[in-house]
């Protein structure tokens, strides 16, 4: 990014931060949190302790950070290097990202930019204009994006209140402010698990790792009444409602799955996982010492702010989301792609001028698809 | 300290102060020593530790875990302290491993039956109160099972490599994890064993008792037998480590890690010879099948097919993965260490 662009960013974010301070909120037992930080083309500043919200809205003024993170985990001294920080516990965090979803619809809003030539086309294996393979994929994420993510949300939430008992006060929903949403899990029996319980919870969560005898199928001589039913709480209810479709054809399907003997089970199980398995980033959940990008903040992917969803049906990401200034400005833009927010169609432009609201022109420029002259 | 009855002290006898127990008896370890009747208890402990060497439960002189008569709850407690005495005296940290597995594993025999005892509620109480104050595991009933947080199982389970304890294939609902009172013990059998194992560390070694030398002696001359040759010469990746570790402290390795184990090795040009005494300790080791086995994946007997060692993302799913940062980028535990070498 250049530096013109730097600027106009830096701006739009200041106004942003400055007008919406209602919106910005340190988290509860905030002197126990760690805070971090990015700057435009800049490395991450973090090991930041922080006191209240008066704090947390100085430190975005001075530094009008392009990122801004805070960490899951509570510790005694968060503002000490890693080893001597004295970790106490950490919220259950979940990133679900539509692009982890392999969703047929991405080919349509996925444009690749040529890092030798900076030609932007549509999803290509090569720059069209100087056949180099230095690409970057740039997603601008559909409605189709948003419902399936919302639906893995669905599921997560399922599992969470169903069968780990969390209750749903306790379950926060953000939209992640580009692809996706956050979910916290606040004050859970989970709290003080380490890393390596909790890849077990993800392995859970996502149907991995299952063995054909849980779900009644042996080796030798498999008998039918082991299969679950359909009333089956967790896991056996849920495979149940998947494989068997209904009742009256759960008898006929059990001897199919018999039939074809217990390795094929173990595949179906596997092939299973993406199916009913909620589709959430291992890594984020298992890290007990991740800064995680703090709500109310704005995502620099995009310059839309990670927000709250108190309505997840409802929830359209590209209205509630986009907070920055309707300013005009006029931008070169490189976007080949149609895209909707605050209910206004914009594109596809193909390298033209244009003058554009500042909260578009900002969509754009951080996907690295316009440019200001 | 939870107050024990009687029968209790018998069946958990690592729950006892040991010191305490025989001056309440009103003996001393010298008499033990010099006392003809006295002296059958050593012996009894000498049995119990050599039973333990051998991966083998002690055979308890109590009937449905309770005692005939009280000489006999006593021999019983007796031959426990004695024995930790007589490993103490013999210094010998495998037979101690291998005492504290054994008695784990006998202890857990009785939790079990107390667990699920529904006529006498006291005895499953019991239980229930030993599991909470030794390894803060909230235990409750709920109809035919025993249900524990998920957070409570997650934190022993993980210890598990057999994939039927991974958190998706168990019963789990509104918080809790479903288990029968076999799966609650068998849940910390490796705690348990820990736990005898650091009593036994911890406690003070007495100097030698006289009458006690040829006992000592015998287990010295046991403990012998248990000396493998090693043959980690390099630097092996974390699985590996792992399964040897496990094999040295006399665990049960499941069937994939010994795979594992026996294919890397034989890649690695280790001969079958070389190979089999690393199985020495495996609870259920037997000279012939391991030599069997070992040939059969070498490809010199049976089909002839040499088996290669399983990718690391296998082992992922079997768990028997332990990567870490100087693994990066492997996909066969085979080519660990090599990049570094460049």
């Amino acid at each position: 990014m250049k530096e013109k662009e730097i600027k106009f960013l830096e701006e739009s974010f200041k106004k942003y931060y400055f007008d919406h301070f209602d919106l910005i909120h340190v988290p509860e037992r905030t002197s126990e949190r760690e805070f971090g930080y990015q700057k435009f083309n800049s490395g991450m500043t973090r090991h930041i302790s922080l006191k209240d919200d008066k704090e947390l809205h100085l430190l975005l003024m001075q530094n009008i950070p392009s990122d801004v993170y805070c960490s899951n985990a509570y510790y005694s001294f968060p503002n000490l290097s890693m080893k001597e920080k004295d970790w106490k516990e950490a919220d259950l965090i979940f990133d679900i990202d539509s692009k982890d979803l392999h969703l047929g619809c991405r080919k349509n809003h996925c444009v690749t930019k040529c890092n030798e030539c900076n030609q932007v086309t549509h999803l290509s294996d090569f720059c069209q204009n100087c056949k180099s393979s230095k690409l970057e994929t740039k997603s601008l994420p559909c409605n189709n994006c948003i419902d399936a993510s919302k639906n893995e949300v669905k599921k997560l939430k399922n599992i969470l209140m169903e069968d780990l008992g969390v209750e749903e006060n306790n379950i926060h929903v953000y939209f992640s402010g580009n692809e996706g949403f956050h979910v916290y899990v606040y004050n859970s029996q989970f709290q003080e698990i380490g890393s390596r319980e909790r890849s077990e919870l993800v392995d859970y969560i996502m149907f991995k790792g299952a063995i054909p005898e849980t779900f009644g199928m042996k080796k030798m001589k498999p008998n039918r009444s082991s299969f679950p039913n359909f009333e089956d709480k967790g896991w056996k209810g849920r495979f149940s409602k998947e494989v068997f479709g209904s009742k009256s054809k759960r008898s006929k399907i059990i001897s199919e799955l018999i039939t074809n003997g217990y390795s094929n089970f173990q595949k179906n199980l596997e092939t299973l996982s993406f199916k009913i398995g909620t589709q959430i980033d291992p890594n984020v959940t298992m890290d007990i010492h991740r800064i995680f990008r703090l709500p109310g903040s704005l995502n620099s992917k995009s310059g839309l702010a990670k927000v709250f969803c108190k309505d997840l049906k409802t929830f359209d990401p590209y209205t509630e989301s986009s907070f920055l200034n309707e300013n005009s400005i006029e931008i070169t833009a490189h976007c080949p792609i149609e895209f909707k927010l605050r209910k206004k169609k914009f594109g596809p432009y193909n390298g033209e001028r244009i003058t554009v609201p500042t909260y578009a022109a900002a969509y754009m420029i951080c996907k690295n698809l316009a440019t200001i002259d | 300290m939870i107050t024990l009855g009687k029968d209790e002290i018998a069946k958990y006898p690592f729950l006892a102060d040991a010191g305490q127990y025989l001056k309440d008896k009103g003996f001393t370890l010298q008499q033990f020593g010099t006392d003809p009747d006295l002296k059958l208890s050593v012996e009894k402990a000498l049995d119990r530790v050599q039973v333990s060497a051998d991966g083998k439960i002690y055979k308890s002189d109590l009937i449905d875990g309770e005692a005939s008569k009280d000489y006999v709850l006593e021999r019983e407690v007796f031959s426990f302290l004695l024995a930790i005495v007589l490993l103490k005296l013999t210094g010998m940290n495998t037979l101690i491993k291998r005492f504290s597995l054994a008695e784990a594993r006998r202890a857990e025999k009785y939790l079990e039956k107390d667990l699920a005892n529904i006529t006498d509620e006291s005895k499953k109480e019991l239980a229930i109160r030993i599991i909470d104050d030794l390894f803060s595991i909230q235990i409750k009933k709920l109809d035919d099972y025993f249900i524990i947080p998920i957070s409570n199982y997650l934190t022993h389970s993980i210890n598990f490599h057999e994939r039927e304890w991974k958190l998706i294939n168990r019963h789990v609902e509104n918080g809790y994890v479903f288990l029968t009172p076999h799966e609650t013990v068998r849940l910390i059998r490796k705690e348990l064993g820990n736990y005898i194992n650091s009593k036994i560390i911890n406690a003070k070694t007495p100097s030698m008792i006289p009458g006690f030398e040829d006992q000592v002696a015998k287990l010295v001359n046991l403990s012998k037998k248990f000396v493998t040759h090693s043959v980690t010469t390099g630097e092996y990746p974390p699985c590996i480590k792992h399964a040897i570790d496990v094999l040295e402290k006399g665990e049960n390795l499941p069937h994939s890690g010994r795979f594992m184990l026996a294919t890397f090795l034989l890649s690695r040009n280790q001969s079958v010879e070389q190979i089999a005494p690393l199985f020495k300790n495996a609870p259920d080791y037997n000279e012939k099948v391991t030599l069997y086995q070992l040939n059969h994946l070498k490809g010199t007997s049976g089909s002839g097919t040499q088996y290669s060692c399983p990718s690391c993302e296998k082992l992922k799913t079997q768990n028997l993965c332990f990567a870490i940062p100087e693994c990066n980028n492997i996909f066969n535990p085979l080519q660990f260490g090599k990049k570094e070498r460049k």
